[in-house]
């Protein structure tokens, strides 16, 4: 992590440990579950998008993924929650692999495209073969640790905004290291890439398995949060809208995904009081947004923050 | 130390290269000229492992190289600047060189997100090193801005740089001096020599700025039409009738070819 991030680090923390202090209201915390949950499938896919340059329009598969195999392993075989999101984890990073090996190799829209079959693909397999097929399964387990089971939601958004902070810690380092350096490398140009000897292919499949990664933890925790899935959660809707939390947070600023997250997550639910118009002021927010703010919010507070710097530097 | 053999290389119906051969000797810097068309990229293209030859060997410090990718070749210890610039246009100007660092460097996917220790350390020589090469070619000053907004000269420069980063044995310049007024020349031709002579870098350089050639090359192979037409000194080269006849055209040498009759 650099100085700036440090310090926007510590006021996210401080953040998630007020808010249940604040307002304990289950509505509004199971709202920040929800904000946590799609946090960690944005996060991943900024680093996919935003810093090497890949699109994903399938994440809304490995998020299926690792709900389907964590709510599986520990309802019907038993396994403790702990090993049986690993496993998801796992199974998910199996699937990123055999994807992007022959993924990888396409380009731009063609990419797009390729990960949108992938995450139908995912969807048709739950809904027909899936227990309960297209109307699901419950009774799966909540997630405990040593002996102490989670049932709150309070409970809930401390794990889940916990593993957020882990994932962004991990995220912060890896982007502002040589692997990160060499990630953007491959965005701007691979063919300069290549000549300076980056392991061009290697790296892409590597942070594509990340974002598949943080994609089945998110899933994994949703199914134990909520303890019932049914496919329709996992379709290409929920792909789309994590690409929309990406780019309105800001696609080139990690923090954006998180931004984002809350914003798509937390805007539905204000915008309630509008009854059947919701959806259209929704849609209406979000246009305006990407008119006006097209890249994105957290790049554009940055800029910001950066030209008050200057001013106050020149009055000096 | 480069020792290119028979190489052929045609695309569709367009015969690139006809059975080129070209030998650099270590410690030289070898310019490759002609009129275009004639070659010149597409040889430096197979030498670095963009493309790959129909026919025939590249063998660099005895080893035979003509069938590995680019990025391999790169981690042998070639390394090469673009005719277009192809600089990472969205990192600052030290990154970019801190990018040239990475065959270099060990840190890997998982030890970079977890900071090891030895991570650290190594991110911290990675950015001594970074500016001390940009410090060597004069660009210390600019290192926090984004290498898309340097003019084109500093650009030229930095990819130099940047190829330096990765500690060549044998750096490629694919006319480094397009688009670069007299002086920028001036100083890019300082530059070459000093890393030649200092860093103890083979150079090979396509090249249309005929001055520039002439004073730096040791030696300079001419090409036309995908054959070598001429090999020699820049004074023997300039000398040569068959590099005049291809740089000025047929009808200059049809011409004289009149006069001389009548």
């Amino acid at each position: 992590m650099k100085k700036g991030d440090s310090l926007v680090f510590f006021i996210f923390i401080f953040l998630i440990g007020l808010l249940p202090v604040l307002s304990g209201s289950t509505y509004i915390m199971t709202v920040g579950v929800f904000a946590g949950i799609n946090a960690l499938v944005a996060i991943g896919l900024c680093i996919l998008m935003g810093y090497a340059g890949q699109i994903s329009l399938g994440q809304a598969g490995f998020y299926g993924i690792g709900a389907y195999v964590s709510a599986v392993l520990s309802l019907h075989f038993g396994l403790p929650v702990v090993v049986s999101l690993i496993l998801a984890m796992v199974v998910a990073a199996m699937v990123a692999v055999i994807l992007a090996v022959p993924a990888l190799r396409l380009k731009g829209h063609y990419l797009a495209v390729a990960t949108l079959g992938f995450g139908e693909i995912i969807y048709i397999i739950l809904n027909e073969w899936g227990p309960g097929g297209p109307s699901g399964f419950g009774d799966i387990p909540h997630f405990s640790l040593l002996g102490y089971t989670i049932t709150s939601t309070t409970g809930y958004f401390y794990l889940i905004w916990g593993l957020v902070a882990v994932v962004m810690i991990f995220s912060l380092n890896l982007i502002h290291s040589r692997t990160g350096r060499a990630l953007r490398a491959i965005h701007d140009s691979e063919l300069a890439s290549n000549a300076m000897g980056l392991d061009v292919v290697e790296l892409k499949i590597k942070v594509f398995i990340l974002s598949a990664v943080y994609a089945s933890l998110a899933g994994g925790l949703y199914a134990h949060y909520i303890t019932f899935i049914s496919p329709s959660s996992f379709s290409l809707f929920y792909s789309i809208l994590v690409l929309m939390m990406v780019i309105v947070g800001g696609i080139t600023n990690l923090w954006g995904a998180i931004i984002g997250a809350v914003v798509i997550t937390v805007l539905p639910e204000l915008l309630r009081r509008f009854e059947e118009f919701d959806v259209l002021v929704y849609g209406l927010i979000l246009t305006l947004s990407l008119m006006f703010f097209r890249k994105g919010l957290v790049p554009i507070l940055v800029e910001k923050i950066k030209k008050l710097r200057g001013l106050a530097v020149v009055k000096h | 130390m480069l020792n290119i053999k028979g190489i052929w290389k045609s695309f569709g119906g367009l015969m690139a290269l006809r059975h080129i051969s070209v030998d650099v000797k270590e410690g030289d810097i070898k310019a490759l000229i002609g009129p275009n068309g004639a070659g010149k990229t597409t040889l430096l293209n197979i030498i670095s492992g963009i493309y790959q030859p129909d026919k025939g060997e590249v063998f660099f410090l005895g080893r035979n190289i003509s069938n590995l990718p680019s990025t391999k070749i790169a981690r042998k210890g070639i390394s090469r600047t673009f005719q277009h610039v192809e600089l990472f246009g969205n990192m600052t100007v030290l990154e970019n060189i801190m990018v040239g660092r990475y065959v270099k460097t060990k840190a890997g996917f998982f030890s970079s997100g977890l900071k090891m220790p030895y991570v650290m350390k190594e991110e911290k020589e990675i950015q001594r090193k970074s500016e001390e090469i940009l410090e060597y070619i004069n660009l210390a000053q600019r290192n926090d801005e984004l290498a898309s907004n340097l003019p084109i000269g500093e650009q030229r420069i930095l990819e130099i740089g940047r190829a330096l980063a990765t500690e060549p044995r044998l750096l490629l310049l694919d006319e480094p001096a397009a688009g670069l007024n007299i002086r920028e020349t001036r100083n890019l031709g300082e530059i070459i020599r000093k890393i030649r002579k200092e860093l103890r870098i083979t150079i090979v350089l396509v090249e249309h700025d005929m001055e520039l050639v002439m004073r730096i090359s040791d030696s300079i192979t001419v090409l036309n039409f995908g054959e070598v037409i001429a090999e020699g000194t820049p004074l023997e080269v300039q000398k040569n009738r068959e590099v005049i006849v291809a740089y000025l055209g047929e009808e200059e040498e049809i011409q004289r070819g009149y006069n001389a009759h009548t």
